[in-house]
């Protein structure tokens, strides 16, 4: 008898959801945790502001967005993909397989990637990008040969620097901001070093020598970071020697634990990211699926209002928070409010 | 004779008890002792450093945790100026409407300027605006959704209670400091002296906060206006679920398994695996039901619906065996009196060892909810984790179909966020959540101390 009732409430509760699955009033976002909380600064004040639901925005990676926004076209499916790099060809390919052939890419800003340590900490106030790959890298380039990385202490590395043991935590290879670092920093320390020269002159093809530069030793002195900021940020806390690559949100939220130090003798702030003086920075986007605009109400009045002036413009709340505004947000707005997907546009 | 005289001379001056005696402890037994001893001493040095750690974890959740239960809110009359709000003066809800919450800040900097002229005291600041920085910026939609409820406030001035921003709070809180604050670009440390003044006019105050448990989810930028209100709503439709599919199904199977199904290998198999289920790490939970309820059976991203699917097969073990050892508890004379007065199997099971084993049933069930309702690691991988909870669900089929998040989700997007704030407030809701186990749990010892039966 139970069984029977039990069938009967299972099938009721799988026949609501099935109708009411159909009706979604609500946008759905996901991708990149660095992009969530602007993301969540929008949705809030695009609840507050117009008659639509406060849209959802979760957190999980960009990669893993771009995965879930291609995965088709429909109510299952969400409607905007956040992401701290822009999208692959080898993904655009996945989503056109899948239907989703019509994509709009929005360019937020532009996020500060930074190199901070203990506030009381040794003095860690000027880096070059040499000095990070020299200290990282795994093979280095020693009177001609090519050895394991011999260097113990920062002021191995470079006499400016405090004779303090190397211990660096930077983020893991599932994080958008690795690539940024590895590009930057380590390729450009490497090919300022010389290193670059030398690892193609020990008979490495191009390939194997950019490789060479972008891989980090993995004796202990360098940590991969797969979570969050929070954790770095714990991380800091226990090492006064450390240092640790933060986004520069996350730095000036946390002044009171952090010092920050300069890359290339620039210091990290909005304006020096947005004149393009601070070298390390990295813009940021979300992606909109075209077909779902119409369907889901309140899409593309989210996606105006998030580049909106007041929204995403320099005085903007964006900007107060840690992005650095976007010099072309005027671009921006024009093809949002035109519809304008990436294939009309390349 | 002369040998028992000599014995007791000898005696009397000093005993030499035999070697065999009872009284005299050989070295076997001394150490045999000695080790019983060292081994309860061990118990207690077990105990303590667990008491200690028990300690340790309630002093910091207590101590981190209660600031979050109160803010600092400012009191301040707001004058809702016609010629902002409604430039036409025809009070249409479609015009008023149209101004957004930046449209709102020119009357907070007005107001938080006459309330400091009141108080006589001097702005440092040049600029009206720099002061708003003292107020969250949910104030803004807290005085746009009056006007938007009664447009004919305009023109008025209503006196409104808003929340500080959340560094003006940490400052009360001892959070900040004005050293902190010289590399802080949000505040600076004249922001705190006109709050300190204004604390002693009263005008800013340190209250209770009903928002925290019964708000929404807030942004990053405005930790002050966080609740964890929605995301408990977001649990209540999951442990509904869970409650509605678990109970019975797992009532039935062990009944099934434990009085009628025959004794074979098929069974053992089964029992096997369900103790083997039970003792399954969540997250394998969580991914099965990604790939089952939302990529197959296309249901709903982030729906409590979803993820009380899940942690019902978390559940499903727990209570299929609790259940199955309060049956095997009812002596089976009881059945066999049944039997013999000419019940049925069924009516023998659901007459009389049913009702005798409820109330274990009962408590394996509030364990196991329990046990459900603190669980994160499945809940991440259905997408209930990120700015998820910020609207309270409009209806039952709502509650069970929007994106909602759950409280342990909740505190664990809270430790995340970068704002110092929020860690505050996710060792708060460690609080609530600590609460409502506590609750389930003195309800199963309570349920067990009442209606169990002995035999």
């Amino acid at each position: 008898m139970s069984i029977a009732k039990l069938t009967a409430s299972t099938l009721a509760i799988a026949a609501v959801s099935a109708t009411t699955a159909a009706a979604r009033d609500q946008v759905q976002i996901a991708g990149s945790s660095t992009v969530l909380p602007y993301a969540s600064i929008v949705a809030e004040a695009f609840g507050e502001n117009f008659d639509y639901p406060t849209p959802v925005v979760e957190s999980g990676g960009s990669s893993a967005g771009l995965k879930r926004f291609c995965e088709g076209v429909g109510e299952n499916t969400i409607d905007i993909a956040n992401a701290s790099r822009a999208i692959r060809e080898k993904e655009i390919a996945t989503c056109a397989e899948n239907g989703v052939d019509e994509i709009i890419e929005v360019r937020i800003g532009y996020d500060g990637i930074v190199f901070a340590s203990q506030l009381n900490g040794p003095d860690f106030t000027a880096f070059e990008p040499s000095d990070w790959f020299t200290a990282l890298a795994a093979k280095l380039p020693v009177d001609g040969e090519i050895v394991a990385n011999p260097n113990n202490s920062w002021a191995d590395v470079n006499a400016d620097l405090p004779d303090e043991e190397i211990l660096t935590f930077i983020p893991g290879t599932k994080h958008g901001t690795r690539e940024v670092f590895e590009e930057k920093v380590l390729m450009q320390g490497c090919e300022d070093t010389g290193a670059m020269q030398a690892f193609l002159d020990s008979g490495m093809d191009e390939d194997a020598a950019e490789a060479a530069c972008m891989d980090v030793r993995t004796d202990g002195k360098s940590v991969d970071i797969d979570g969050d900021y929070t954790e770095t940020l714990a991380r800091i806390d226990s090492n006064a020697n450390g240092v640790g690559v933060f986004g520069l949100a996350f730095y000036e939220n946390n002044t009171d634990k952090l010092k920050v130090a300069t890359m290339s003798g620039v210091e990290p702030s909005t304006e020096t990211i947005s004149s393009g003086e601070y070298p390390v920075s990295r813009p940021l986007y979300f992606y909109i699926k075209k077909a779902h605009i119409g369907v889901i109400p309140g899409l593309k009045d989210y996606a105006e209002f998030f580049v909106a002036d007041e929204i995403a413009g320099p005085d903007g709340p964006l900007s107060e928070y840690g992005l650095v505004a976007d010099p072309e947000l005027a671009d921006t707005q024009a093809k949002v409010a035109d519809e304008v997907t990436m294939d009309s546009s390349m | 004779m002369t040998d028992l005289t000599q014995d007791m001379g000898e005696g009397a001056s000093g005993p030499a008890r035999p070697a065999n005696s009872i009284f005299a402890q050989d070295a076997r037994t001394k150490r045999r002792n000695a080790a019983e001893r060292r081994f309860r001493m061990y118990g207690v040095i077990a105990l303590g450093i667990g008491l200690v750690f028990l300690v340790a974890l309630l002093f910091a959740i207590v101590r981190n945790g209660t600031p979050a239960f109160t803010q600092t809110f400012i009191h301040l009359p707001v004058e809702l100026s016609e010629a902002k709000l409604d430039k036409n003066g025809n009070r249409d809800i479609e015009q008023i409407k149209k101004v957004s919450t930046f449209g709102y800040k020119p009357l907070i900097e007005d107001a938080v300027a006459r309330a400091l002229e009141e108080n006589g005291i001097a702005s440092p600041f040049e600029d009206a605006g720099d002061l708003t920085d003292l107020i969250s910026s949910a104030a803004a939609a807290q005085i746009r959704d009056l006007v938007i409820a009664n447009p004919d406030m305009i023109g008025e001035t209503v006196e409104f209670r808003v929340l500080a921003a959340s560094r003006v709070d940490g400052y009360f809180k001892g959070r900040v400091t004005r050293e902190s604050l010289a590399r802080d670009k949000n505040l600076d440390a004249e922001h705190l002296d006109v709050a300190d003044a204004l604390k002693d006019a009263g005008v800013i105050e340190r209250e209770f906060n009903w928002d925290f448990i019964l708000g929404a989810d807030a942004s990053e930028s405005r930790p002050e206006q966080a609740g964890i209100g929605v995301a408990m709503l977001g649990s209540f439709f999951m442990m509904l679920v869970v409650l509605l599919l678990s109970l019975p199904i797992g009532v039935a199977a062990s009944i099934y398994l434990e009085e009628f199904a025959p004794q074979n290998k098929f069974t053992d198999l089964i029992e096997v695996n369900i103790s083997n289920l039970a003792a399954v790490p969540s997250i394998v939970f969580g991914i099965l039901g990604l790939a089952v309820f939302i990529q197959f059976a296309n249901l709903p991203q982030s729906a409590p619906l979803v993820g009380g699917l899940v942690l019902t097969l978390m559940t499903l073990p727990t209570i299929i065996i609790s259940t199955r050892a309060s049956l095997k508890a009812v002596p089976p004379s009881i059945r066999d009196a049944a039997l013999g007065v000419g019940a049925s199997k069924m009516q023998s099971v659901f007459h009389h060892v049913l009702p005798l084993a409820m109330p274990g049933i009962l408590t394996g069930t509030i364990i196991g909810l329990a046990q459900a309702l603190g669980e994160t690691a499945p809940l991440l991988l259905i997408g209930m984790v990120g700015y998820i909870a910020s609207n309270y669900p409009d209806g039952i089929a709502s509650g069970f179909l929007d994106p909602n998040s759950a409280m342990p989700a909740q505190i664990y997007e809270w430790a995340k966020r970068a704002d110092p704030a929020y860690y505050e407030r996710a060792w708060g809701g460690i609080i609530i959540l600590l609460v409502f186990l506590m609750t389930m749990n003195i309800i199963a010892i309570i349920l067990r101390r009442r209606f169990e039966r002995r035999w």
